[in-house]
C-alpha cells in the first residue's frame, strides 16, 4: 500500500520536450515509472523515445488511460497547464515548476477547488512510493521500498536527505511526497497526514517544514485531534532572518509569524518527535519507529 | 521586489489613487524647486529608502518655508538613515520626496496582499493608521478588519461598502474613499504585487481621501510580465554582495551578522538546515546560498568568489545533496574555484547522492587541501571546530 501513487499510476508528462522534461520522464521510465504519453502543443503525432506525444492533455488522456501528469512546463504557461490536465481528466497532477507567479497559484487553486483532482507542488520534488513509480525528479536509489514510513516535506534536497538517513538507518518508505516550496501550493501537510493515517502499511510519518506561513501550525493541531500513528518532525530555518525569503517563495518570516520556533513548539505540544538538529533526524527516526 | 514611496506614488497616479502634490528631489536645490511648485507650505520633506519606520529615525520633516526646505533635505540627502527595519548599520539616504502638508482630519490603514491560507487576496484596513500595523494585530486585533476577494470572482462593490463601513467613512467622503480603493485594488492586482499598503491612509478636513504614503512590494516570479517594474529597481538598495551573486544567478543572502562560516549548498531547505546545523555546532553561518539543481563550475566558482568577499568568513562547508545536480560535476567545479580564487581558509566538503564516489574521488586526486565529511553532522562538527 502506500499513498496517492501505486501500481495503478499511468503517467502523461506535459512539457515531455523540453530539456529537463526528457532528462526526468528518461529517470522516472528508468525507474520503473509507467509513462505512457507526452503532451507538448505542435508537436502531437510525434514521439520522445517510445513515448507518444500529443498536442493537448484531453487527447492523451483519451488516448492512453493517463490518470496522472508531471508538470515541467516553464513558469509563464505553467498554471495553464495545470488547469489543462484537471479539466482533462486527470486526477493525480504534480506541478515540478518552480517560479510560478502566486496571482496565478491563488486562481489555479480556487478554480481547482470544485474540481476531483489532486495538485501535488508547485515548486516541488514531486512524489514517490519507492519500488513502484516515481513521479518526480527525486534520485531514486536513495529510497528504500516497503515502508513503514510516510515522508511529507515542503524541501526538495532537504527531504533528500532525511531519506536518505531513514534508509542508512534501515527504515523504508511507503510514500514520499514534496509538497513544494510555494506560499500557495495544491496538497498541504494536512491532506497527507490524512492519507497517511489512513494507510495500512505506513506506520509512521516523518514530517519536513520551514520557515513561512502556518501550514505547520496547522498541522499540528490535526496531528492532535486525528493522528494515532508515531510522527516525527523536522524545521529548517532556525537561523533564517526575518523578512528574506530564503530561497523558496514561501520561506519566509513576516513580522511574528512563521518562525522555526513556533513551528517547533507546535510540534512539541502535539506530540511530535522533534529533531532539531537535522544531523540526526535518522537516530531519531530510528528510536520512535 | 521592493520600489520606493515616490516611486510607487508614480503608479498611484497612473491608477488613479489619490496621493499629495509633490516629487522626488536628489540635492536640497532640486527640493526647493519642488516645494516652490506645490504653491505653500507646510511641505514634507520624505527620505526614501527601501524601509519603514523613517519618521522616527529623523528621515521625515515638516518644513514651513523654503529655506526649511533646504535645510532639512541637506540634512536627510547623505544621512545615514536608522530605523527599526534597516538593521543598526542603517541606510544610506540618497532622494526624498517632497510633498504638500495636508489638512488632516484622520489617519487610516490600508492594505492589500495576497493570503497564503486562503489563496484569496485580502484587504486590511484599520482607523488605527499612522501606527505599527503589526503591533496593531498583536495587541488589538478586533481594530483590524478584513475582507478577503476570490481572485476569479474579483472584487465587488460589497467587498468595498464592507471596508467603508468597517472604517466609519462618513458619507461625504465615501465614493472618494471607495473609488481610491477600487483603483488601489486594480493595480494590485495588474501588477502582481506581493503587497501594496498605504499608511496612513488619509482622511482631509476637506472630506478627500489621500494616500500620504505608499509601499509596494511586487512578486519576483512575475517580474517576466511587468518590464517596466524592473526599471525601477534601485541597486543602491541591495546588499553588495547579493547584488553581485545576483549577476550569476546565485541564491545568495548576506547573514549580515559577522558570521564565520560561509556555506554553500544545493537547495533552499536543506541549506537553510545546513545554516541550522552550523550554528548548533557552534560556529555562526555566515550566509544563505543555494547554487540550485542546474549550477555548473562556473556558478560554483562565483559562489566561492562571493563567499570569499566576506572579511568575517573563516571556514567554508559546502553540502551538496546530489540529485539534478551531480557529485562529479561539483567536484570539479569546486576544484576549478579553488585553484582560480586560491584557498586562504579551510574549506569542509560533504556530498552525498548521485555519482558520490566519482566526485570524492576527484576531490581526493586534486591535491588541494579540502577536509572531506562522512555526513552533516561530521561536516558542522569539523568546520566550527576548524574556525574556532
Amino acid at each position: 500500500m502506500s499513498v496517492f501513487v501505486d501500481e495503478n499510476t499511468k503517467v502523461l508528462v506535459q512539457g515531455i520536450t523540453g530539456k529537463e522534461g526528457q532528462f526526468h520522464t528518461r529517470q522516472c521510465v528508468a525507474y520503473g515509472t509507467p509513462v505512457v504519453a507526452g503532451v507538448t502543443p505542435g508537436k502531437g503525432g510525434q514521439s520522445m523515445d517510445d513515448i507518444p506525444v500529443y498536442n493537448t492533455v484531453k487527447t492523451a488522456v483519451q488516448e492512453t488511460g493517463a490518470n496522472c501528469s508531471m508538470i515541467f512546463v516553464p513558469p509563464p504557461f505553467a498554471a495553464d497547464a495545470i488547469m489543462e490536465a484537471a479539466d482533462g481528466g486527470v486526477e493525480l497532477i504534480v506541478a515540478i515548476t518552480e517560479g510560478i507567479p502566486v496571482m496565478d497559484m491563488m486562481r489555479v487553486k480556487n478554480y481547482l477547488k470544485d474540481k476531483p483532482c489532486r495538485l501535488i507542488g508547485p515548486n516541488c520534488p514531486g512524489i514517490i512510493t519507492p519500488g513502484v513509480a516515481k513521479v518526480g525528479i527525486m534520485p531514486g536509489p536513495i529510497h528504500k521500498p516497503g515502508g513503514p514510513v510516510g515522508v511529507v516535506s515542503r524541501s526538495g534536497t532537504l527531504t533528500y536527505e532525511v531519506v536518505h538517513q531513514l534508509t542508512m538507518q534501515g527504515i523504508g518508505q511507503t510514500t514520499g511526497i514534496g509538497i513544494g516550496g510555494d506560499p500557495v501550493n495544491g496538497t498541504n501537510f494536512i491532506d497527507c497526514l490524512e492519507a497517511f493515517q489512513g494507510d495500512p502499511e505506513t506506520k509512521g510519518i516523518v514530517m519536513v517544514g520551514e520557515i513561512g506561513g502556518s501550514a505547520e501550525e496547522d498541522a499540528c493541531e490535526y496531528i492532535k485531534a486525528k493522528v494515532t500513528k508515531p510522527v516525527v518532525g523536522f524545521i529548517a530555518g532556525l537561523t533564517a532572518p526575518p523578512g528574506r525569503r530564503m530561497g523558496h517563495a514561501g520561506a519566509i518570516i513576516s513580522g511574528n509569524s512563521g518562525t522555526a520556533e513556533a513551528k517547533l513548539a507546535a510540534m512539541k505540544a502535539a506530540g511530535v518527535h522533534v529533531s532539531e538538529s537535522l544531523g540526526a533526524v535518522g537516530e531519531v527516526c530510528a528510536s520512535v519507529f | 521586489m521592493k520600489i520606493h514611496e515616490y516611486q510607487a506614488k508614480e503608479l498611484f497616479r497612473q491608477f488613479n489613487v489619490k496621493v499629495p502634490e509633490g516629487g522626488v528631489a536628489f540635492t536640497a536645490a532640486e527640493a526647493c524647486e519642488v516645494a516652490g511648485g506645490l504653491g505653500g507650505y507646510p511641505v514634507v520633506v520624505k527620505a526614501q529608502i527601501h524601509a519603514g519606520g523613517r519618521g522616527k529615525g529623523g528621515g521625515v520633516k515638516l518644513a514651513q518655508s523654503a529655506q526649511e526646505v533646504e535645510t532639512f533635505a541637506g540634512e536627510i540627502i547623505g544621512m545615514n538613515l536608522v530605523t527599526h527595519q534597516t538593521g543598526p548599520e542603517g541606510r544610506r539616504v540618497g532622494k526624498v520626496l517632497v510633498e504638500q502638508g495636508l489638512n488632516i482630519a484622520k489617519e487610516l490603514y490600508l492594505s492589500i496582499l495576497p493570503d497564503r491560507a486562503t489563496a484569496k487576496n485580502i484587504i486590511m484596513a484599520s482607523e488605527a493608521g499612522g501606527m505599527d500595523i503589526e503591533a496593531v494585530a498583536e495587541e488589538t486585533p478586533e481594530k483590524i478588519i478584513k475582507v478577503l476577494v476570490d481572485p476569479l470572482a474579483g472584487l465587488q462593490g460589497y467587498h468595498l461598502r464592507e471596508v467603508a463601513f468597517g472604517l466609519n467613512i462618513p458619507p461625504a467622503a465615501m465614493k472618494s474613499f471607495t473609488q481610491l480603493l477600487s483603483s488601489l485594488y486594480r493595480l494590485f492586482a495588474q501588477y502582481d504585487c506581493s503587497l501594496v499598503e498605504i499608511n496612513p491612509l488619509v482622511l482631509t478636513a476637506e472630506d478627500e481621501v489621500i494616500a500620504l504614503d505608499a509601499k509596494m512590494d511586487f512578486d519576483g516570479n512575475a517580474l517576466f510580465r511587468h518590464k517596466d517594474i524592473l526599471a525601477y529597481r534601485d541597486t543602491d538598495e541591495e546588499d553588495p554582495l547579493e547584488l553581485e551573486a545576483s549577476k550569476f544567478n546565485l541564491n545568495y543572502i548576506n547573514l549580515g551578522g559577522g558570521g564565520n562560516v560561509g556555506n554553500m549548498v544545493n537547495g533552499a531547505g536543506l541549506a537553510m538546515a545546513t545554516m541550522d546545523i552550523i550554528k548548533q555546532a557552534g560556529a555562526e553561518p555566515a550566509n544563505f546560498l543555494d547554487v540550485g539543481g542546474g549550477a555548473n563550475a562556473e556558478m560554483v566558482e562565483n559562489g566561492f568568489r562571493i563567499i570569499l568577499s566576506d572579511p568575517n568568513v573563516k571556514g567554508i562547508l559546502i553540502n551538496i545533496f546530489g540529485g539534478i545536480l551531480r557529485c562529479d560535476v561539483l567536484a570539479e567545479g569546486v576544484v576549478e574555484a579553488a585553484r582560480k580564487t586560491g584557498l586562504n581558509v579551510p574549506v569542509v566538503v560533504r556530498m552525498e547522492g548521485t555519482n558520490v564516489e566519482e566526485g570524492r574521488r576527484i576531490l581526493a586526486e586534486s591535491g588541494l587541501d579540502l577536509t572531506t565529511a562522512v555526513d552533516l553532522k561530521d561536516a558542522a562538527g569539523k568546520v566550527a571546530a576548524m574556525v574556532s
